[in-house]
């Protein structure tokens, strides 16, 4: 395996596809976030702002799971099988969740009538809300591991994806989603929406406060292998500090109405919760259950040295480019959203 | 039924599913920038009405594809384990390239496309037009190098055994530049703009007959137009072209296309026919030995049939082949037949007074889509039973611990969601094209006509 500064190129590949999944969580968070409020919004204009205040985005948003699913197929593609095939059914429950998102947020403003304006409404929201809870469901079965045989193929039950644990973590991700949302909302509305909006974020910041202690606790007693690292290293202490910094920094900044640093901190917040996760698993990326001396590792489940470079130059040369699009379009939309005819 | 049965007949569905919006996708995007790009050199507002009209039916085509799209790349891991991690190390650069260089500039710039109309210049949001349209450009060829390395695997070597064994690259631009890949990606691009031209002309051509939106749909129809006889031409080289590399690279598609069973034996040339496997001949109108012609330019040249080859190593279902294969010639020659009429009409200055060739233009949206899926219905079908030729076979290449059931489970599942997605994606279109391009503002003008001819009748 070939190194850059030192560091071999299957690390550098784990640093990029944990960097695309945390920009994932970030940036499709909060327009699931988002979604999964749509039906506590009564009025027909509320419900046109919020959707159209992540209607130029969410697209995007969405190509960081197709980059990061693709990034994971490239650098660990027996870590893309076996997970995949492992999670057969919450993957197909995704993927259909997925769909009715993207459809209900096209198909929703093509006719007037109430019925169906209601029915889309119900399934973006629905839908919204099941894939925060699944893509968590996967994360927690990724944290407490799966049974594996030698040759690194799953041996469970296919319904043990919903165990305990898993459903805490899925359960903690929609709430995470939820106050990140309401933040982005809170950016970009005005007015009464803008006030209910608060109330929302008030109600989010308990909920994810709440389940996030509930599954750290439970963590820290049942899940030595999450734990250990940052408790044997001293210095790595900094990094979950960081983190509850950045969460307790939420309701401060939410009171004083500073929405931008509020979302500025949610962001951390996710993205530091995700360093902790990739700090603690690795150099393991499967933890399995079955045999705690088989897993897979970021070694074993490598593409090729000469793969690798290939796509860390491609990495190098397209992360720019993606970061500028990117900034054009927010820039472009930037501000309250103002309805118009070409809007949702 | 077993799993390997049911994981190919959902990968085929949704798939060929999927494969219905990206040329759109590809296609409208090309007369868009047309559109806009005369917007700019012109002036003349009729090409922003139409720009603004098409780009409502590509978000519609355009969701629809990404939507869709996503549901593939899953499926490489869920369903098809043995297969990613084979095909991981070459098959990922491609997904990834595709994922940060086509990906990230399509869906970056879609938002100003679709709704920065009033907030971008008209020439920022031209150059928005061209990123999205560029976007799936680059899209179509990371996806067809990768599946082009699938049928002419190249720049590898073999690593491991048996569930574990692996390609790894060793070259990656023999990888990317395999023996097939131009020849398929020009064929594929040109498929896709004939689709997207295809669709313009159809309701364009619908209009006229309704006698609505005249002026802007004469223009509309002359830009689609020449885009679609120069493909319809064009296709018929890249066409030729993907046929030489087969009859090369993968010989056991090549007589499966055509039926041709004897060992060692020219090759005939069928216009259409029915293939009898059991009795190993086909019925039917051919040109003798037209297809040793087209390979070799010699009539009499001998081409390897399909007893030629171990009997577990070339397609099973060769009349199905066959068929898709001739369907594809058939419709690319009525489409050049229909494009060069249709521009001899134009050149007379009489297209729009032929009321015949319009009805037909109407309904001939249908045929570069046909085309397109039964073209990779041929690819595919034809390269069986392997996944990646001479390498890996299908069989071979399922997920092991995913069940029948699991899969009959989700096959269902697409079957609902595709059905319901696809009642409305027509009924939306259909809703969209009744609507009509919004006029108003050309009509900014016409006040001034109507007061003048007002003054006139008075």
């Amino acid at each position: 395996m070939g190194t850059f500064i030192g560091i071999e190129y299957s690390t550098w590949w784990f640093l990029i596809v944990g960097a695309l999944f945390s920009g994932y969580a970030i940036l499709d968070g909060f327009d699931l976030g988002a979604g999964a409020w749509h039906l506590f919004l009564k009025k027909e204009e509320s419900r046109r702002i919020a959707l159209n205040a992540i209607g130029p985005v969410w697209d995007g948003n969405e190509v960081w799971l197709v980059i990061g699913g693709g990034a994971l197929f490239a650098g660990f593609p027996v870590v893309y099988a076996n997970m995949f095939s492992a999670m057969y059914i919450p993957f197909m429950l995704f993927l259909a969740a997925l769909i009715f998102r993207a459809v209900a947020i096209e198909f929703r403003s093509k006719e007037e009538m109430a019925w169906w304006r209601t029915m889309w409404d119900v399934s973006y929201s629905v839908s919204s809300i099941l894939l925060a809870l699944l893509l968590g469901i996967v994360l927690g079965n990724i944290l407490i591991g799966i049974p594996l045989d030698e040759n690194k193929q799953f041996t469970g039950h296919w319904l043990s994806f919903l165990n305990p644990y898993a459903i805490m973590v899925g359960v903690t991700t929609l709430a995470a989603f939820m106050m990140h949302g309401a933040i982005y909302l809170g950016l970009k509305t005005k007015g009464k929406l803008y006030a209910q909006i608060y109330q929302f974020l008030k109600r989010a910041i308990i909920f994810f406060v709440v389940s996030f202690i509930i599954v750290t606790v439970y963590t820290l007693i049942y899940i030595p292998h999450l734990t250990d690292k940052i408790q044997n290293n001293r210095w790595m202490f900094v990094i979950p500090v960081i983190a509850f910094l950045a969460i307790a920094n939420i309701p401060r900044l939410a009171t004083k109405k500073k929405f931008l640093q509020a979302f500025l901190f949610s962001s951390l917040t996710l993205a530091m919760l995700l360093v902790i996760v990739a700090l603690e698993l690795y150099p393991t990326i499967i933890y399995n259950t079955a045999d705690p001396a088989h897993h897979i590792t970021v070694s074993n489940a490598a593409s090729s040295s000469k793969s690798l470079k290939i796509m860390l130059i491609m990495a190098a040369i397209g992360i720019p480019l993606i970061a500028t699009y990117t900034y054009f379009v927010y820039k472009t939309f930037w501000g309250k959203v103002e309805l118009d005819e070409h809007s949702y | 039924m077993d799993v390997e049965i049911l994981a190919r007949i959902q990968f085929a569905f949704t798939v060929a599913f999927h494969y219905i919006y990206p040329p759109l996708s590809i296609g409208l995007g090309l007369v868009m920038v047309f559109m806009e790009g005369q917007y700019l050199r012109t002036k003349d507002k009729t090409y922003e009405v139409l720009a603004k009209f098409w780009t409502k039916i590509f978000a519609l085509t355009f969701g629809i594809g990404v939507a869709t799209g996503i549901v593939m790349e899953f499926e490489f891991g869920t369903n098809w384990a043995t297969y990613s991690r084979f095909v991981g190390d070459i098959f990922g650069s491609a997904l990834a390239a595709e994922g940060i260089f086509a990906f990230a500039l399509e869906s970056g710039f879609l938002g100003v496309l679709l709704f920065g109309w009033n907030r971008v210049s008209s020439r920022v949001h031209f150059i928005s037009t061209v990123g999205v349209w560029l976007g799936s450009m680059f899209s179509a060829i990371w996806i067809v190098v990768a599946n082009s390395w699938q049928q002419t695997p190249a720049g590898y070597q073999i690593v491991g055994e048996g569930v574990n064994a692996r390609a790894e690259v060793t070259d990656f631009w023999a990888m990317v530049f395999n023996p097939s890949s131009v020849e398929r990606i020009l064929h594929v691009w040109i498929g896709a703009f004939l689709a997207g031209a295809f669709l313009i002309i159809s309701v364009h051509a619908y209009y006229l007959l309704k006698g609505r939106h005249v002026e802007l749909s004469k223009k509309a129809i002359k830009i689609a137009l020449g885009i679609a006889l120069i493909s319809s031409l064009a296709q018929l080289v890249t066409g030729h072209a993907s046929a030489e590399v087969v009859a090369e690279h993968q010989p056991a598609k090549l007589a499966a296309m055509e039926g041709h069973f004897e060992e060692n034996a020219p090759a005939d040339l069928y216009l259409f026919g029915w293939v009898d496997k059991e009795a190993k001949e086909v019925t039917g109108l051919a040109i003798p030995g037209g297809t040793s012609f087209l390979t070799h330019q010699d009539f009499n040249e001998p081409i390897r049939g399909l007893d030629s080859f171990p009997q577990d190593e070339i397609p099973t279902q060769i009349n199905a082949v066959f068929q898709f294969y001739h369907i594809m010639i058939a419709i690319g020659m009525g489409l050049i037949g229909l494009t060069i009429l249709a521009a001899f009409y134009w050149w007379k200055g009489t297209l729009f007074d032929q009321k015949w060739l319009l009805k037909i233009l109407v309904i001939s949206v249908l045929l570069p889509q046909i085309a397109n899926q039964v073209g990779w219905f041929t690819a595919e079908m034809g390269r069986q039973p392997w996944v990646v030729y001479g390498l890996l076979k299908t069989s071979n290449a399922l997920s092991e611990v995913v069940t029948a059931n699991q899969v009959l489970f989700s096959l269902i599942l697409f079957f609902v969601i595709y059905a319901l997605l696809f009642t409305l994606f027509i009924y939306l279109l259909n809703k969209k094209i009744k609507h009509g391009p919004d006029e108003s503002p050309l009509k900014d003008q016409r006040p001034r006509q109507r007061e003048v001819s007002n003054a006139f009748s008075n």
